[in-house]
């Protein structure tokens, strides 16, 4: 345990100092993905202001909640994509993490931990600019909403995480695995509550995603920071989220140490 | 007539390339697909709580999405993956070998590369945009089709120039495929029309980057009335950015130094 924190406290280290070289970079880049929100907000603000102010619940105040706390989601969601196991098959990256005495594992997980933190310096002046643009409504009703929200975020990150390394061993299998992956994140676009929160969804959507990883990565935290949820539902979702991360993680112990001899049997 | 020639030769020549990809054909319809799937549900959601969105109807926005997906083929299909290699050959400095061809550097660079696979695009765009027309209670005169055409290939070129400023840019700042980032994300935005946003981001995709050009003027052309008066706009600000894009490409290219030099 100790080791591994060590490990993490070092790797942080080194790549956020390294992260930090390319600030302009990242700044572009967040930009960039901030036109995607933007979008929806203006979409859904137009509606609920022509609809009398309403549209299943939201008024142009809490979609602009919801779609800048989106922004920050979104950052923190990021995960190690599962193209990127191409990569490293194919190119034969993946020897040479294997040799060394951890589980790569930790080695992604530290390597985005550090580019949160990069990022959140960053998003911050963003995310003023959006405030004082459209102008959101949060509903604060109880002290522990934050706390919640933290927790709920880092919560939807691991989830996300796990969720994603798990799908990524598809790879040592499949050699054609885009279409596979680009299935994957349509679907988690519609049932996440990226694309619009899942109170817009019908009601059949909301009973399919409730059983689904997706939205409690993504939608749930939203949902938490703008007030939309009582005590109850936010334990319920962070069960969920420990759930997933149950079964992801479960997969991940499972199917690893297979995919790993299948790596050495297609040589390389 | 020898750029025409040429233009000819470089497409044969990426279509037998892309040819011996054929599997690619079915990546890229599977792709599309999607898009086009999540792009219908959007529209569904939306219309399962209003009637119009800033004015405007089902059909009408049905035409923007079409239009949409259709001018987005052909920025895929050409002007991206040209641009895209103009930078790369700045970068590792292999633009030589297009400089030193007996024939105007910047036609060479636009015309090098072909994706044709990304035409699935034009086909479910079109698609997309006959329907809308369908539904529409006006009837199209040989007029507006010509208007529309007109319009299309205008937006066209005034992304092209566009786009070939920010590539010029590589001559300066190597790494310049993060302005492209932005570009990608920003068309994104062109799936609705430009009046639906607030001034600071309409202005933007009007006259920074011409998506209200390339993706609404054309879409209104055809789904509302033909403007005339903005068709000339469009018209003068085409030329103004082809002059200004060739006057850029020129000035960039005294400070290219070339690898070997």
């Amino acid at each position: 345990m100790k080791q591994h924190l060590d490990l993490y406290l070092t790797l942080l280290k080194t790549s956020i100092i390294s992260q930090f070289q390319y600030r302009v970079a990242h700044l572009f880049w967040l930009l960039a993905m901030m036109v995607e929100p933007v979008v929806y907000l203006v979409v859904w603000g137009t509606i609920a202001t022509s609809q009398g102010g309403n549209v299943a619940g939201y008024t142009a105040g809490t979609f602009a909640a919801y779609y800048i706390t989106w922004t920050l989601v979104r950052q923190m969601n990021i995960a190690l994509t599962p193209y990127a196991f191409e990569n490293r098959i194919r190119k034969g990256r993946l020897s040479n993490e294997l040799m060394r005495p951890i589980h790569p594992i930790h080695f992604d997980m530290s390597y985005f931990m550090s580019l949160k933190v990069v990022t959140i310096v960053l998003w911050l002046p963003i995310a003023g600019l959006l405030w004082w643009v459209f102008q959101p409504v949060f509903t604060f009703t109880a002290w522990w909403q934050i706390p919640a929200f933290i927790l709920a975020l880092l919560g939807g990150f691991v989830t996300r995480f796990l969720c994603l390394w798990a799908l990524g061993l598809v790879t040592f299998w499949v050699t054609k695995v885009s279409a596979v992956f680009e299935l994957y994140f349509t679907i988690e676009l519609l049932l996440s509550g990226r694309l619009v929160p899942l109170a817009i969804m019908p009601a059949w959507v909301r009973d399919i995603s409730q059983w689904l990883p997706f939205q409690w990565t993504f939608g749930f935290p939203i949902d938490v920071a703008v007030g939309t949820l009582t005590g109850p539902q936010v334990a319920w979702g962070l069960a969920m989220q420990a759930v997933w991360m149950l079964i992801a993680g479960g997969i991940l112990a499972l199917v690893w140490p297979h995919a790993v001899r299948r790596y050495s049997a297609v040589g390389a | 007539m020898v750029y025409l020639r040429l233009f000819w030769i470089f497409l044969r020549v990426s279509v037998i390339s892309e040819f011996q990809y054929r599997v690619n054909f079915f990546v890229q319809l599977f792709q599309s697909a999607l898009a086009l799937g999540t792009g219908l549900v959007a529209m569904s959601l939306v219309f399962s709580y209003t009637q119009n969105l800033a004015g405007w109807t089902q059909p009408e926005l049905l035409a923007v999405m079409g239009v949409h997906i259709i001018v987005g083929g052909l920025i895929k299909t050409v002007i991206q993956p040209n641009m895209n290699r103009l930078i790369e050959d700045i970068q590792e400095g292999t633009l030589d070998f297009a400089l030193t061809k007996p024939a105007d550097a910047q036609a060479i660079i636009s015309v090098r590369e072909f994706r044709i696979w990304q035409l699935i695009d034009l086909v479910l765009g079109s698609v997309v945009l006959g329907y809308a027309i369908s539904q529409l209670s006006t009837s199209l005169g040989w007029l507006s089709a010509l208007a529309f055409a007109a319009a299309v290939l205008l937006g066209g070129l005034m992304i092209y120039s566009v786009w070939l400023m920010l590539s010029v840019g590589a001559f300066w700042i190597i790494r310049a495929d993060n302005f492209l980032e932005i570009f990608d994300s920003l068309y994104q935005a062109g799936r609705w029309p430009v009046s639906i946003y607030p001034g600071w981001l309409k202005h933007t995709l009007t006259f920074v980057l011409p998506i209200a050009f390339a993706v609404t003027l054309p879409a209104e052309t055809l789904a509302r009335q033909l403007n005339g008066q903005n068709l000339l706009f469009a018209l003068g600000l085409t030329v103004l950015l082809l002059v200004v894009s060739r006057l850029f490409w020129r000035f960039g290219l005294r400070h290219y130094t070339g690898a070997s030099a």
